[in-house]
């Protein structure tokens, strides 16, 4: 099949960028997204120009690098990741705009690629369970409900890509951030740090830059592992519960 | 009360505030629909002016008419301080082409948020001013003297272009509570399988029939024009 190509390219974070356009004569219906776009950049190699720099490493479905803001989508047409999308899902002659995720808190590195290291920082903030060091826990030793471990599983499985960010008319990380707060709140092993966790990863989100929610429910639909709004909601109710009623631990104890 | 201040500045507190005032204004809206539907009663206003003298004589109406001010306003400073906000996070560069997975209330709340601003000023100055320092009739009801806001309502109403303002108006109304009634307990994290459909529910019902019997008092008294302007 042919296709043609509009692509946001940008030298750097610091030069402007513009649509360039290109055209593939024989691309298989049988190809990957991302696939398409190797055969492009190798074209370009030959033709000796510049290839076209995107952001890809599993090309699984689940590592979260893959990004592309595929004609007004993110993610393109279907409720996938970018690498797991197919040239069959377009149509012979078709013409693909093809854009970087628009974001202060992202900025464009290099035509499609944008720095999400906002998210690495808002994880680092209170993402985690401290785990004290010693002899390896038995996997069940802990009672969880089924339902609650599904709810916790089905946050879990947010891969981090930003699809939420570059979706969102307001550039809100928040259903990122709900599902890494949700994820932890729901179990056992994440209540310890649950008060803390939240405010310091809401205050971390709001100092990269993100916008607020507007409940649009634009992230919830474009989100490629179909983390819910539920989040969010939960999200609000450990902040707002946290920020109320936590108090912070004096070392030494005080007066 | 460090934490106070970041409750109210981060992200997540401003939507709070956002959510709890316009909760309140919800509330606000059935009190002032219940007061206004006496208007369709054709008792030559008796009962309105009642109404409308007890509401701007009562003590205790009064304060809660300055904590009514006070919360629209916050209403409002807040949805532009969060709009602007939003904006530049948006960051400069936009996406060329775009199309929407959302539904189009829940991306117009500012626009239709402004409408009902520039309604609110219209409303509050023909009606709002008028009575607490319009020259206005008065009405004597046994023995008691009493503003006639009732007359200024009904010639009011008797202007086609005055009548239709509101109607369009409410209908701007019925937009912004379809996105904002439900979504105003997702920001207060009130979200659970068992209860959804109920507020989604009731959102919804309450954005059509409040505004629709808001609209129902303008056409009705513009159409029997012959009982409201003897």
């Amino acid at each position: 099949m042919k296709i043609n190509l509009k692509i946001w390219r940008q030298k750097n974070k610091d030069t402007k960028g513009s649509f360039k356009s290109y055209q593939l004569d024989h691309v298989s219906a049988d190809m990957s997204f991302l696939e398409m776009l190797d055969v492009l950049n190798n074209d370009l190699i030959h033709k000796g120009e510049e290839s076209v720099a995107f952001d890809h490493d599993c090309r699984e479905g689940i590592c979260g690098m893959c990004s592309l803001y595929i004609n007004g989508r993110p993610h393109g047409p279907q409720q996938t990741t970018t690498c797991q999308l197919h040239m069959r899902t377009f149509k012979d002659g078709e013409t693909i705009v093809i854009e970087p995720w628009r974001a202060k808190a992202f900025p464009v590195i290099r035509d499609l690629v944008v720095d999400r290291t906002a998210f690495d920082r808002i994880q680092q903030a209170g993402g985690y369970v401290s785990v004290n060091t010693g002899g390896v826990p038995d996997a069940n030793e802990i009672p969880i409900a089924k339902k609650v471990a599904d709810e916790a599983f089905d946050s879990a499985a947010c891969i981090g890509c930003g699809a939420c960010v570059a979706a969102c008319k307001n550039a809100s990380a928040m259903l990122f951030v709900s599902a890494k707060v949700s994820q932890l709140a729901l179990l056992p092993q994440g209540k310890p740090e649950r008060k803390e966790r939240v405010e310091k990863m809401v205050a971390q989100m709001d100092e990269e830059g993100f916008g607020a929610c507007t409940n649009t429910g634009a992230c919830e639909a474009e989100c490629p592992k179909g983390i819910s709004l539920t989040n969010i909601a939960r999200m609000n109710r450990e902040y707002f519960g946290a920020i109320t009623t936590s108090y912070e631990v004096k070392v030494g104890g005080g007066d | 009360m460090n934490w106070f201040t970041n409750l109210l500045t981060s992200t997540l507190g401003r939507k709070l505030l956002m959510a709890l005032t316009g909760l309140f204004l919800i509330l606000f809206l059935v009190v002032h629909l219940i007061g206004n539907l006496q208007l369709l009663k054709h008792d030559d206003g008796h009962a309105f002016n009642v109404y409308a003298q007890f509401m701007t004589s009562n003590p205790l109406i009064k304060i809660v008419s300055y904590v009514n001010y006070t919360i629209i306003l916050v209403h409002i400073l807040w949805a532009i301080m969060l709009t602007s906000h939003n904006r530049k996070a948006r960051g400069s560069e936009g996406y060329a082409v775009s199309k929407n997975s959302s539904a189009w209330t829940s991306r117009n709340m500012g626009i239709l948020g402004s409408i009902i601003f520039i309604f609110l000023v219209i409303h509050l100055k023909g009606f709002w001013y008028e009575m607490h320092w319009g020259g206005i009739q008065t009405v004597d009801y046994e023995g008691k003297t009493v503003k006639n806001l009732y007359l200024v309502v009904a010639a009011a109403y008797a202007q086609f272009w005055y009548a239709a303002l509101y109607v369009v108006s409410m209908l701007i109304l019925g937009f912004h509570l379809w996105h904002g009634f439900a979504s105003s307990f997702q920001t207060l994290g009130l979200n659970h399988p068992k209860y959804n459909p109920i507020i989604r529910f009731v959102g919804r019902a309450f954005a059509i029939v409040v505004p629709v019997l808001f609209a129902l008092i303008p056409i009705w008294m513009y159409l029997n024009q012959d009982i409201y302007n003897k």
